[in-house]
C-alpha cells in the first residue's frame, strides 16, 4: 500500500505535468492563432493544466475516501 | 479122593470172592510145583488147590475192597437227598476199608505165608515120598536085576545114595513140616488179633482164612501121615525074579555073609529083641496112646473148631442183616439231617445274601457320592484356573493393546512433534524480503500426522490462507519494512477522510519534516488519548519491534487512523498474517510437545 501512495504520487506528478506542458502547449497554439502571440493564453493554458493536474491528483489522492451512492428505485 | 475146595461159607458173596482169590493164589504158587513132578493126582489137586487158594484170598481182598469201593461211590446225577447217605457211608466204608486192609493185608500176608510153607511141606513131604519110591525101586533094582558085580556095586551105591536121598527129603520133609506148623500157628495169631478187632467187614476174611487154616491143617496132618504109611509099607514090599549063576554065587555068598550077619545080628537082635520088644510094646503102646491122644485131639479141635466157625458163620450172617437194618436206619437219619442242614443253609443264605447286598448297596452309594464330590470339585478347580487363566490372558492382551496403543499414541504424537517442529522450521526459512516457503507441505505433513486429533487439526486448519500458500515474511523483514513505512506514515499523518485535499498532504509533509519525536519509545501499559498521535504509536511501535514484540506494534500501529492507517495497512496485514501463523505454529508447537511429553515414557 505504500507503493500505492509512492506511484500515485508518481502519477499525480507526471500528470500534472503533462497536463501543465500541455496547457502550456495548447495555450501557445491558442496564443499563435487567436491571440496573436499573447502571453496570457500560456499562462492560462498552463494553469488550466496544472490546476487539472493538481485536480486529478486530489481526486487520485482522495479517492479512497470517496462514497459511492447508488439510486435505489422503489419497486 | 477128589479135590477139596476150600469154601469159606455157603451164599455170601464175600466168600465166593474169597475163594476165587485163594483158588488163583494156590494156583499160581503150585504151578511150578506142579510141572517138577510128576504127580499122582492127589497130590498134584492138591497143590493146586492150594495156591489156587491162597491166590483167591489175594484176589478175594481185592475184590472185596473193590466191591467196597464201587459200592461207595455212586452216580453222581443222583439227587441231592440220596448224596448225603451215600457220603456217609462211603465214609464209614472207607473207614472200614481201612482198618480191614490193615488186618486183611496182614491176614493175607500171614495167610500167604502159611499156605507158602504148608505147601512147602507138603511138597517136601512128596518129595520125600518121592525119594522112598526111588529108593525102593532102586532096592528093588538091586535085588531083581542080574548085572555084573561092578554094576551091582555101581547099583549098590545108587542104593546108598537114593537112600542118602531119601533120608535127606524126609528131613527135609520134617523140617518144612515145623516150618508149616509155625507159619500156621503164626496164622493162627493173626486171626486172633483180627477177630480182637472187631471189624464187620473183616469178618468173612477171618472166617476164610480161619477155615484155610483149618484145612491146611487137616492136610498137612494128612499128608504126614501118608508119608508115615508110605515108610511104614515099603518094608512090606516083596521082591521076585530070576537070577545067573554068578550072582546066584555072589547072592549065595552075599546071602551066607549076609546070613552070618544076620544070624549074629539076629543073636544080638534077640537079646535085644526082647528087651526092644518090651521097650518097643511099652512104646507102641504109648505111640498108639499118643496117636489116638494126638487123633482124638485134632479130630476134636477139627469139631471144634468146625462148631465154632458155623457158630461165627451165623454171627456173621445175623451181623450182616442187623448191620444193613441199622446203615438203612442211618440212612434215614441223615438224609432228615441233611434236610434240615438245607433248609437252615438256604435260610442263612437268603439273610447273608440281603446283609451283604444292603452293605454293597450302601457301600457303593458311599463311592458314588464321593466319586461324583471329587469330581466336581476337580470341575470346579478346572474351571477356577481356566477362569484366572482367561483373564490373566484378557489382561495381558489389553496391557498389550494399551501398550500397542500408547506406543501408536506416542508414535503419532512423534510424528506430529516432527511435523511441527518442520513446520516451525520453516517459518525460519524466511530472508530478508523473501517470504518463507509455502508452508502447505509442512501444513499437509502436520495436518497428516494428526487426522484423528480434533484439536491439533483443527489448529492446522486455523493456519491462514496466504501463509499457506505464499508463506510468510519474518519479523526481521517486517521490522526492517517498518522503518521505510514510518516514514511514509509521518509523511501522511493528517491526511483522513476529512482532511485530503493537496494542501493537506503538504501540511502533512511539512509536519513530518518540521515534527521530531523520539526514534522509539516505550510503550505505556495503558494507552491513554494523546497517546494516539500518530508520531507517538509510531514510535512506540518502532521500539517494541526493536525489543521483539511484533504483536504490540502491530496493535499500536492498528491505532493509527486516516491515510497513515491506509499506507501501514499492507504492513499490518503482513504483520497479522505473520503473528497468526506464529501463534498456530506455537500453538501446535505447544500442544505436540504436551501429547509428545505425555505419551513419553521416561526410561
Amino acid at each position: 500500500m505504500a507503493d500505492e501512495h509512492a506511484r500515485k504520487w508518481d502519477r499525480c506528478l507526471a500528470d500534472t505535468a503533462v497536463k501543465t506542458v500541455t496547457g502550456l502547449g495548447v495555450g501557445i497554439v491558442v496564443s499563435f492563432i487567436a491571440f496573436k502571440r499573447r502571453a496570457w493564453p500560456l499562462s492560462f493554458g498552463s494553469g488550466l493544466g496544472l490546476g487539472m493536474g493538481y485536480s486529478n491528483c486530489q481526486h487520485d489522492l482522495r479517492s479512497p475516501y470517496l462514497i459511492h451512492g447508488r439510486m435505489v428505485k422503489d419497486q | 479122593q477128589q479135590c477139596r475146595h476150600y469154601t469159606a461159607g455157603e451164599g455170601s458173596s464175600a466168600s465166593k470172592v474169597v475163594v476165587a482169590g485163594l483158588l488163583t493164589v494156590s494156583g499160581g504158587i503150585g504151578g511150578t510145583v506142579l510141572y517138577s513132578s510128576s504127580l499122582e493126582d492127589y497130590w498134584g489137586c492138591l497143590g493146586l488147590c492150594l495156591c489156587v487158594c491162597v491166590f483167591s484170598l489175594e484176589e478175594c481182598n481185592e475184590c472185596h475192597e473193590h466191591k467196597e469201593a464201587t459200592a461207595v461211590h455212586p452216580a453222581p446225577t443222583e439227587p441231592m437227598k440220596e448224596r448225603p447217605v451215600e457220603e456217609v457211608a462211603a465214609r464209614l466204608a472207607q473207614q472200614e476199608q481201612e482198618e480191614q486192609d490193615i488186618s486183611a493185608s496182614s491176614l493175607e500176608d500171614s495167610l500167604a505165608s502159611s499156605a507158602k510153607a504148608t505147601l512147602q511141606a507138603i511138597g517136601a513131604q512128596e518129595a520125600a515120598l518121592q525119594a522112598i519110591m526111588q529108593h525102593t525101586d532102586k532096592l528093588k533094582e538091586a535085588m531083581e536085576a542080574e548085572v555084573l558085580p561092578e554094576e551091582k556095586s555101581n547099583q549098590w551105591k545108587d542104593l546108598e545114595a537114593a537112600l542118602a536121598d531119601r533120608t535127606t527129603a524126609l528131613n527135609d520133609a520134617r523140617a518144612a513140616l515145623s516150618k508149616a506148623n509155625e507159619s500156621l500157628d503164626s496164622l493162627r495169631s493173626v486171626i486172633d488179633e483180627s477177630k480182637g478187632l472187631k471189624i464187620s467187614s473183616v469178618r468173612p476174611l477171618v472166617l476164610a482164612a480161619e477155615e484155610n487154616l483149618h484145612n491146611m491143617v487137616v492136610d498137612l496132618d494128612k499128608m504126614v501121615m501118608k508119608v508115615k504109611l508110605r515108610l511104614q509099607s515099603i518094608t512090606l514090599k516083596v521082591t521076585s525074579g530070576k537070577l545067573s549063576t554068578d550072582d546066584l554065587n555072589a547072592l549065595i555068598a552075599h546071602a551066607h555073609r549076609r546070613i552070618d550077619q544076620l544070624n549074629r545080628e539076629l543073636a544080638e537082635q534077640k537079646v535085644r529083641e526082647k528087651i526092644h520088644i518090651d521097650a518097643a510094646l511099652e512104646q507102641q503102646k504109648l505111640e498108639d496112646q499118643k496117636a489116638l491122644d494126638s487123633a482124638v485131639n485134632t479130630a476134636l479141635q477139627h469139631v471144634k473148631e468146625e462148631a465154632r466157625l458155623d457158630q461165627e458163620r451165623k454171627l456173621a450172617e445175623l451181623r450182616e442183616v442187623m448191620e444193613a437194618e441199622m446203615r438203612t436206619q442211618l440212612r434215614r437219619q441223615a438224609a432228615a439231617h441233611t434236610d434240615h442242614v438245607q433248609d437252615v443253609l438256604k435260610v442263612q443264605e437268603h439273610e447273608l445274601k440281603a446283609e451283604a447286598e444292603q452293605v454293597l448297596s450302601s457301600k457303593m452309594l458311599e463311592q458314588e457320592t464321593r466319586y461324583r464330590q471329587l469330581t466336581q470339585e476337580q470341575l470346579d478347580n478346572f474351571t477356577l484356573d481356566m477362569n484366572t487363566a482367561y483373564a490373566r490372558l484378557k489382561g495381558v492382551e489389553e496391557a498389550i493393546d494399551s501398550h500397542v496403543v500408547a506406543e501408536d499414541e506416542a508414535r503419532k504424537a512423534h510424528q506430529l512433534w516432527l511435523s511441527v517442529e518442520a513446520l516451525s522450521y520453516s517459518l525460519k526459512t524466511a530472508e530478508a524480503d523473501v517470504p518463507t516457503v509455502p508452508l502447505e507441505n509442512a501444513a499437509q505433513a502436520v495436518r497428516d500426522s494428526c487426522r484423528d486429533n480434533d484439536f491439533a487439526l483443527a489448529l492446522a486448519s486455523a493456519l491462514p490462507e496466504k501463509s499457506l500458500q505464499r508463506g510468510v515474511y519474518s519479523e526481521a523483514s517486517l521490522r526492517a519494512r517498518f522503518n521505510s513505512l514510518r516514514s511514509l506514515a509521518r509523511r501522511v499523518a493528517l491526511i483522513d477522510e476529512s482532511r485530503n485535499s493537496l494542501y493537506q498532504y503538504f501540511l502533512s509533509y511539512l509536519q513530518a519534516a518540521l515534527l521530531f519525536e523520539k526514534r522509539q519509545e516505550a510503550p505505556p501499559s495503558q494507552l491513554s488519548s494523546e497517546d494516539l498521535d500518530p508520531f507517538k504509536l509510531l514510535s512506540y511501535a518502532s521500539y517494541c519491534l526493536e525489543h521483539g514484540d511484533l504483536e504490540l506494534a502491530a496493535k499500536l500501529v492498528n491505532q493509527l487512523r486516516g491515510e497513515a492507517r491506509r499506507v501501514v495497512e499492507d504492513w499490518l496485514i503482513e504483520a497479522r498474517l505473520t503473528l497468526e501463523t506464529r501463534q498456530v505454529v506455537n500453538l501446535l508447537s505447544a500442544y505436540a510437545n504436551a501429547v509428545g511429553l505425555g505419551t513419553t515414557q521416561a526410561p
